[in-house]
């Protein structure tokens, strides 16, 4: 007995600091530091030649050498040389225009297009896909046939018969691909739409009386919206891709209007000759959808574990 | 009753079989850090040594965030990503697990120290067969041939009293209950015959009838193998159940330890103190909260009349899946109404009915005498705003991208329309009801803990202005301490508010501590109801007689005494069958009557305190203790055999 009350008196000054310590975890918690997202440095560079694209987009004109149009070389398939219109850093394609021009000029057509496609895509694959996957029955049902009969055809396939019925005019490319891309994005938005939807807070939400608007507009789309940024980068990547293989096929931006899938085509020919005339276009391309996949990359191993885990 | 000169004498035998064992884990200081993405450390684990002997169960018991699971997962030379050892050693059979190669852990793992998860649902492959599972260590590490495998997988499920053991390990996971898997799961450790297994809250996700089935075969499967093991848990009633051995932790500190007798008899660490405090007492009579009178009314705030429901579609007027068969509860205004069962039974799905989220496939739901829509989207804004739901789970109830003064504000305005300044003055007057600071507002929720989260998710529907709340296992996710805490919380908001409570958990001694009334459900039938302290007193209806004695008791040998009982033998570790006639109680009850409770709908015995036991057998037959049923039931039997 004595042993112990002597043990009880020595242990206590320590007893108390400890309960007092478990009080005080009932209180206010530090607040972690705000999330801010923080770049690598492989995402830095990658930011940094986006953002150089995107400036020659909008710039690109008054920068340029030589106009897309101008057929000023020496000769076609020629290697850096000057003559009296000034310098070709690149050479010159097949008909002796300026190479870098004419992906300066490009980069308009190629990168304009895809983003606007992407965008437009983007608002019909998440409107549809929310919509059914918050509506369900019937809605759902129906949206999700016609989008399943649309992902079962190639997309070059219903890419060459939409051209071919309406021709090729940058409009119909815009909305061909945003249709074709639309489907794909629908999924998603659909699949995390159903995910969110099954989730307490939405129950609690509807239990309170929420209509659909509502909990589509404060809960499902900001919970979505990260996967779905993230989403954005691979698909535009997807779409200058299908931009760039319908230039290839003569089927996107007509001549003589520069698009970079198309400067690769119609240079192709020049590769057995040693002109590196088609190489700097598929360069280009490269250069703008490689860095776009890396940040996209880095974003979402920055999200952490859980936007990781939604997205595979 | 526990006679002192024969305690003493098994717990000194106890210590001396303890230094007569070989030592085979030793625990030298060991420190585990964390590193955070600034590159931060941060201790976890902050110099914990001690021993397990050979045969010895060892349990690390304290709150989430105390160190116990890193601990023991130290044991399997693991760390979870973002720890790594600092210091110390953990020795098995002399070889330090901290240094431990990468090859030689996988020659470790599952065949030297096995390791049992939480939750067996998720441990196991469902597409896999059990027996291949359990064997498949084993087998893998050379330790048996396929062969030799199954006889001593067979050995175990019979010696972990599995149903059917010879046949058992052909079927697939989803075929054999919770409670099974869960033994299932001690079989898969046991059958490389590991020095030491690791089981790291086995019984904690389990209901009371089912923990009890799990806990009696592992102790003896522990016995029977003389394996170590390190139990951990942070509840001591099941503790003083298994283990030899007691660690209590705190903050990756030791607080205290020694035997399972010295700190559950004589616990001298206030911290064990406040856990021993928080362990739910015995649920028993006079513990219910005492009406607010001042509340009362006469018409009941809700009431469900005849309600029959279930999912799958219906089909001439009965759900396809039936949960729920003709339940008939009524909430008096004030009053507190705890809802009680195993999992299945149809809890949820009651107060699901209630706020219409699951409109009834019959039976009505009335509100202050008006009946409601089924659907909630027939419902309008003022019985929306009168009936509240509570969800379970904080984590996921609380939308991870909204502020709280958004979440709790929400509510302001969709019901009440308050905007701006006076919805901000509001959300913070609610906070300070459930006792947060009004800092809170602009936080989110991935900022708060468990506890402040659940009473942030009580606040929105508090916001609501309700009359009445429908609370689905608000404390079940919680530590005990954190747990009782809210309950103290409810309490005070039922006497400040004047809020109906239906409180729906599968904790007795929960819903004791705080309900006016209770209803027992089994299989979607209400079995028996009442005011609590009629309910907790005999004449109990046979199920409620279960569930009380199936609630462990901070008592070393508890365990034992229990499972002499009668109602145990016969209700314990079986499936519960939902059936469309008949009392479904049948198949487990200690009393039923063979060609009558299977055939007949019980009748319900009415007293004049409200209190109903829906059974066959009288009044005076379940108003007797257990012994004198058990004579009555062979007086019986006598009597028709003479017949």
């Amino acid at each position: 007995m004595d042993n112990n009350s002597e043990f009880a008196e020595t242990s206590k000054p320590q007893d108390k600091d400890i309960l007092a310590e478990i009080d005080a975890v009932d209180e206010l918690p530090t607040a972690p530091p705000k999330r801010r997202i923080k770049l690598s440095w492989v995402g830095k560079v990658s930011v940094a030649i986006v953002v150089f694209w995107l400036v020659i987009c909008l710039i690109g004109p008054t920068i340029a050498p030589f106009h897309e149009m101008d057929i000023d070389g020496d000769d076609g398939f020629m290697g850096y040389h000057t003559n009296e219109y000034g310098t070709f850093y690149l050479g010159t394609d097949y008909l002796g225009r300026d190479t870098l021009s004419r992906i300066i000029y490009g980069a308009r057509n190629t990168i304009g297009i895809s983003l606007a496609s992407t965008l437009l895509a983007y608002l019909m694959g998440i409107t549809l896909g929310i919509l059914a996957a918050v509506k369900g029955g019937w809605i759902d049902m129906g949206i999700s046939r016609v989008n399943d009969a649309i992902l079962s055809l190639p997309t070059i396939m219903l890419g060459l018969i939409a051209i071919a019925w309406l021709g090729s005019s940058i409009p119909v490319l815009v909305g061909t691909a945003s249709i074709i891309y639309a489907s794909s994005v629908f999924r998603i938005a659909r699949a995390l739409g159903q995910d969110i939807m099954v989730q307490d807070f939405v129950e609690a939400a509807k239990a309170r009386g929420e209509g659909s608007w509502w909990v589509i507009r404060s809960e499902v789309l900001p919970n979505a919206a990260m996967p779905l940024a993230t989403d954005f980068g691979l698909r535009l990547v997807f779409v200058v891709l299908f931009i760039s293989s319908l230039s290839f096929l003569g089927l996107g931006v007509q001549p003589p209007a520069a698009d970079w899938g198309s400067m690769v085509r119609e240079n192709l020919q020049g590769l057995p000759y040693g002109s590196y005339a088609a190489i700097w276009p598929a360069l280009a391309i490269a250069m703008f959808t490689i860095p776009i996949n890396l940040i996209v990359d880095d974003l979402s191993a920055k999200a952490g574990g859980s936007l990781a885990s939604k997205m595979v | 009753m526990i006679f002192p000169q024969k305690l003493a004498v098994v717990l000194h035998l106890r210590w001396y079989k303890t230094m007569q064992r070989e030592k085979l884990v030793e625990v030298k200081d060991l420190k585990i850090h964390a590193k955070n993405d600034d590159g931060d450390i941060i201790p976890i684990v902050k110099g914990v040594s001690f021993d397990i002997h050979k045969g010895e169960v060892v349990a690390l018991i304290g709150e989430s965030g105390s160190g116990k699971t890193t601990i023991s997962l130290a044991a399997l030379s693991y760390t979870k990503p973002g720890l790594f050892f600092a210091g110390g050693e953990l020795l098995i059979d002399g070889e330090d697990m901290l240094q431990a190669e990468p090859l030689r852990t996988r020659e470790i793992r599952g065949a030297k120290v096995a390791y049992l998860a939480q939750s067996a649902a998720a441990t196991f492959n469902p597409a896999i067969t059990i027996g291949e599972q359990v064997t498949e260590s084993a087998v893998l590490h050379g330790i048996l041939s396929q062969s030799e495998a199954n006889k001593r997988a067979t050995e175990l499920y019979h010696a972990l009293e599995l149903p059917d053991p010879d046949r058992i390990g052909f079927r697939y996971p989803h075929q054999v209950s919770g409670g099974q898997l869960q033994r299932l799961m001690a079989a898969m450790a046991l059958c490389g015959k590991p020095d030491l297994m690791v089981l790291d809250e086995p019984t904690t996700a389990l209901d009371v009838t089912t923990q009890i089935e799990v806990l009696k075969a592992f102790k003896k499967v522990i016995q029977d193998e003389n394996s170590a093991a390190i139990y951990v848990t942070h509840d001591l009633a099941v503790v003083a159940q298994i283990a030899d051995y007691i660690i209590v932790l705190y903050g990756g500190e030791v607080m205290e330890q020694g035997t399972a007798a010295e700190i559950i008899n004589n616990p001298s660490h206030v911290y064990t103190q406040r856990l021993m405090a928080a362990v739910r007492p015995k649920p028993q009579a006079g513990l219910g909260s005492s009406v607010a009178d001042e509340h009362e009314r006469e018409i009941p705030a809700v009431k469900a009349t005849d309600i029959t429901a279930g999912y799958g579609g219906i089909i001439d007027g009965e759900p396809k899946i039936p949960i729920l068969r003709d339940i008939n509860v009524s909430v008096k205004n004030g009053h507190v109404v705890g809802v009680i069962g195993e999992s299945g039974c149809g809890k949820s799905t009651l107060a699901r009915v209630m706020a219409g989220l699951l409109p009834q496939s019959r039976g009505t739901i009335e509100l202050d005498n008006e009946e409601l829509e089924g659907d909630l989207r027939n419902r309008n804004l003022e019985q929306l705003q009168k009936i509240q739901f509570v969800f379970q789970m904080a984590d996921t109830a609380l939308n991870p991208k909204q502020v709280i003064g958004d979440i709790i504000g929400r509510p302001l305005e969709f019901y009440h329309g308050l905007k701006g300044n006076a919805r901000h003055a509001k959300v913070v007057e609610i906070l300070e009801m459930v006792e947060l600071p009004a800092e809170f507002a602009s936080r989110y929720p991935m900022e708060l803990s468990g506890g402040q989260k659940q009473r942030i998710n009580m606040a929105r529907s508090l916001a609501a202005n309700p009359e009445v709340m429908l609370c689905d296992e608000v404390t079940s996710a919680l530590d005990s301490i954190v747990g009782a805490n809210v309950i103290k919380l409810l309490t005070t908001l039922r006497d400040k508010t004047g809020v109906s409570f239906v409180f729906i958990s599968h904790d007795l001694s929960t819903v004791a501590s705080f309900a006016d009334e209770i209803v027992v459900l089994y299989a979607g039938r209400v079995v028996e109801q009442g005011p609590t302290d009629d309910v907790l007193t005999p004449p109990y209806h046979p199920y409620t007689r279960l569930l009380i004695s199936s609630v462990p008791e901070l008592r070393i040998g508890w365990l034992e005494d229990t499972m002499q009982k009668r109602e145990m033998a016969v209700g314990i570790a079986k499936d519960v069958e939902i059936t469309s006639v008949g009392c479904p109680f049948f198949n487990r009850c200690p009393m039923g009557i063979e060609g009558t409770c299977e055939k007949q709908t019980p009748p319900v015995h009415k007293t004049d305190t409200d209190h109903q036991i829906a059974c066959h057998r009288s009044i005076e037959e379940l108003n007797m203790v257990e012994f004198e049923v058990q004579e009555a039931l062979e007086h019986k039997k006598a009597d028709e055999a003479i017949v």
